[in-house]
């Protein structure tokens, strides 16, 4: 096939997903679990590949291509095609997602085997990888979109996905809606940010005329200079909507409670793709955001203090999945940040090289989970017992020994050990900070060191030590269809540094194809030192603190005597819901109350009710002539006629 | 030539009559003799007229009017009967299925 024919291909890498959850919705109940679960993973597998075609047509002739199959939206001015676009940018999306996406599809296999049968329902089976394949259309729509109307149906696609699978057992949870209202939590949160992004969307039609990426970005400049106040607009809104899905400042309470879904669902929705899916609209946005420097600096703090932030609190979490919820928004801060600072190369290295180790921690986790849970069914633990509780682990390490090792790199990539894939794109992130920008470079340094804090607490509370629970003492290993991904992700996660390498920068030179030529992030030693430094001041910090503390299951945080206060606030994610609580719920609701009560039944209902009495009372008055009585009729008839005569006459 | 007022006068007395006999009476079928009492005030009022002006349209009318009031009574007696079959009295004022 010549090259040109392959770029014909990209339909294909939304089609492919959606020919899987069709046959699996069809057939999958009727043909059992393997068929669904195999239909799924090839499925997306498919498009990996054809995601690998379309990067290796690129790599020969590198501009970028629209394959524009039909007409979508055309009304007036507004025309708009079902276009997808194939560029550098672009591709390097579709293969982490496609990639990671399949390594997850295939660990969902065994999962939600278990899972399924934990939770008491296999008939859910099926359902799951028809909402996984949903996942991964909408969220190739996104990225491979070439206007800004068909990206959005993709991140309202992506979004929907999240809410059903968040809530994919809604009636489990705290007082059985816990896992709902999470859902609904989620869905609403972004809804706010969606809701900026829509002014952006609006914003733009009206500056630019038109929605599609070369023309709106080919005018920025001059819309720019002509109006400043309407740029810094739609770049604000627009960062409404990162902020939404990708969990920043003030949008990010809803990820830790979305670890209410399945564990896969976590590492490859809520870790390793949609939540990027901000971090690609300011990358794929920079003509947008070079032009307006106070919108850059605006981005670049939010991820900054996001990062920090999420990282404290990630700190005081004794959830397995929690730690790893703050520490993505953690990372994801790190990314707005870097694409903030105009460092796009960074913050995309980091995106790619996060959804390896993320996603591989994620599932590693779940291994940690589903581990416990066998050793809960084969211990005497009380319907009481959280078996992703770190307080009632300890000692896994002997008794899951691939998934300790596949932890553990997961884990050292995230603290920013060379030369795992963590601490390359880490570093260009604090490269890029430290020329230019030194409280956010400051920042970032501190999040780097807490991260490595907390993924030490978290490794020597899981892995070392002695079991802290029954079922710990009975946790067992996985089955190889859960591990051999993690070990492929982890080997991803060793050599993902290797993507851009100092002094080599292949990514730089492939996204410069898209993003335009930009400085190549220089390797400063003394950043790079510094990061690995307190990456391992950090892990030893922890280990020294942690292995000497209460083995006791549910004792208190070592750190909670010392830090006092400190500590309480990062138990309780330093109060942010209750806050929003307190300022917005509460409010709302109340005034939910008064529109609901004095307003609509005081007011609406009794103008209604009191139009509807009066006409009831006009025609019961009216009734009384209407009596049955033929002669009456005939009366009114004269006294009409007569009525009628009279008139004439005195005319 | 009597004065054109007298048969005036007697349709005039003709159709109160009449009128009153369907306001007043319960039987129905009384009431469809009245009507014909008012009918037939108006044909008197007509040929009255067609005999002073000396012209032959009030007389054809009449004819008119003679046959649709046999039509209408055909179709009212038909009705009666089979109100009377049905309620078992032709009493007008039982007749009141449409009372709002």
């Amino acid at each position: 096939m010549e090259s040109g024919q392959i770029f014909n291909l990209v339909p294909w890498v939304v089609f492919l997903p959606v020919i899987g959850l069709v046959v699996n919705l069809l057939l999958g109940r009727r043909l059992g679990e393997v068929f669904s679960g195999v239909v799924a993973s090839l499925a997306s597998g498919l498009t990996f590949v054809v995601a690998v075609l379309l990067a290796a047509a690129l790599a020969s002739a590198p501009n970028a291509r629209v394959v524009s199959p039909w007409e979508w939206i055309s009304i007036g001015e507004l025309t708009v095609r079902w276009a997808f676009r194939v560029d550098t940018l672009s591709v390097v999306m579709m293969l982490a997602v496609s990639l990671v996406g399949t390594l997850i599809h295939i660990y969902s296999i065994g999962y939600m085997h278990s899972d399924v049968r934990h939770n008491g329902d296999p008939g859910r089976y099926t359902r799951f990888f028809v909402f996984m394949n949903l996942f991964i259309a909408s969220m190739m729509l996104l990225v491979s979109a070439d206007n800004f109307l068909m990206m959005f149906v993709g991140w309202e696609g992506v979004g929907l996905c999240s809410y059903l699978l968040i809530g994919f057992w809604y009636e489990k949870g705290k007082n059985g809606i816990g896992n709902a209202e999470a859902a609904k939590k989620a869905f609403i949160t972004n809804r706010i940010g969606d809701f900026g992004l829509l002014i952006a969307l609006f914003l733009i039609f009206g500056y630019f005329g038109t929605l599609q990426f070369d023309e709106v970005f080919r005018q920025a400049a001059s819309v720019a200079a002509a109006h400043p106040g309407a740029m810094l607009l739609i770049t604000l809104a627009m960062l409404l909507g990162v902020s939404g899905k990708s969990a920043q400042i003030p949008l990010f309470v809803w990820l830790p409670d979305a670890m209410a879904g399945p564990t896969p669902v976590s590492a490859l929705i809520h870790a390793a793709t949609m939540v990027t899916a901000g971090v690609y609209l300011v990358a794929r946005s920079t003509a947008f955001y070079s032009v307006v420097p106070v919108a850059q600096t605006v981005v670049m703090w939010v991820g900054a203090l996001t990062a920090l932030l999420a990282a404290t609190i990630a700190l005081g979490q004794y959830d397995i999945k929690k730690v790893l919820a703050y520490s993505t928004i953690s990372q994801l801060g790190f990314m707005v940040a870097a694409v903030g600072m105009g460092a796009m190369v960074a913050g995309m290295f980091h995106l790619v090289t996060h959804a390896f180790f993320k996603g591989l921690l994620f599932l590693s986790a779940g291994s940690v989970i589903q581990g416990m849970e066998r050793g809960m069914h084969g211990g005497d633990d009380s319907a009481e017992f959280d078996p992703q509780d770190m307080r009632n682990m300890g000692g896994l390490r002997k008794k899951m020994p691939l998934t300790f090792w596949v932890y553990l790199i997961g884990g050292l990539a995230l603290s920013g050990i060379a030369p795992l894939a963590g601490f390359f794109s880490k570093d260009e992130i604090l490269g890029a900070a430290y020329t230019g920008h030194n409280a956010v470079f400051v920042l970032l340094v501190l999040t780097a060191f807490l991260t490595a804090f907390y993924m030490g607490r978290q490794l020597v509370m899981v892995f070392f030590g002695k079991p802290l629970s029954a079922a710990a003492e009975h946790a067992s290993e996985s089955p190889r269809v859960m591990t051999i991904p993690l070990v492929i992700l982890a080997l991803l996660s060793l050599l993902g540094g290797a993507l851009n390498l100092p002094g080599v920068h292949t990514l730089e030179h492939w996204l410069a194809h898209t993003l335009g030529e930009v400085k190549p992030a220089e390797f400063i030693w003394l950043v790079a030192g510094l990061s690995f430094l307190l990456a391992l001041l950090g892990l030893g910090l922890a280990w020294l603190i942690y292995t000497r503390r209460e083995q006791k299951s549910g004792a208190d945080d070592p750190l909670k005597k010392p830090l006092g206060a400190l500590y309480t606030g990062m138990e309780r994610k330093w109060w942010v819901d209750e806050f929003y609580q307190a300022l917005i719920l509460n409010p709302y609701k109340a005034f939910a109350q008064f529109i609901a009560e004095p307003v609509d039944l005081g007011i609406i209902d009794r103008v209604g009710g009191g139009l509807a009495a009066g006409m009831r009372a006009l025609a019961e008055g009216l009734r009384q002539l209407e009596n049955g009585y033929v002669r009456s009729y005939a009366l009114w008839m004269v006294v009409g006629l007569l009525a009628i005569m009279m008139f004439l006459f005195l005319r | 030539m009597f004065p054109v007022i007298y048969p005036i006068i007697l349709a005039v007395i003709l159709f109160s009559l009449g009128v009153a006999g369907v306001l007043l009476r319960k039987n129905a079928i009384v009431i469809l003799m009245s009507l014909e009492l008012m009918f037939n005030a108006a044909n008197l009022v007509f040929i009255t007229f067609a005999n002073y002006h000396q012209n032959l349209d009030g007389q054809v009318f009449i004819i008119f009017i003679m046959v649709t009031a046999a039509a209408e009574v055909a179709v009212g007696l038909a009705l009666i009967v089979n109100i009377f079959r049905a309620k078992k009295t032709i009493s007008i004022d039982e007749m009141h299925s449409l009372k709002g």
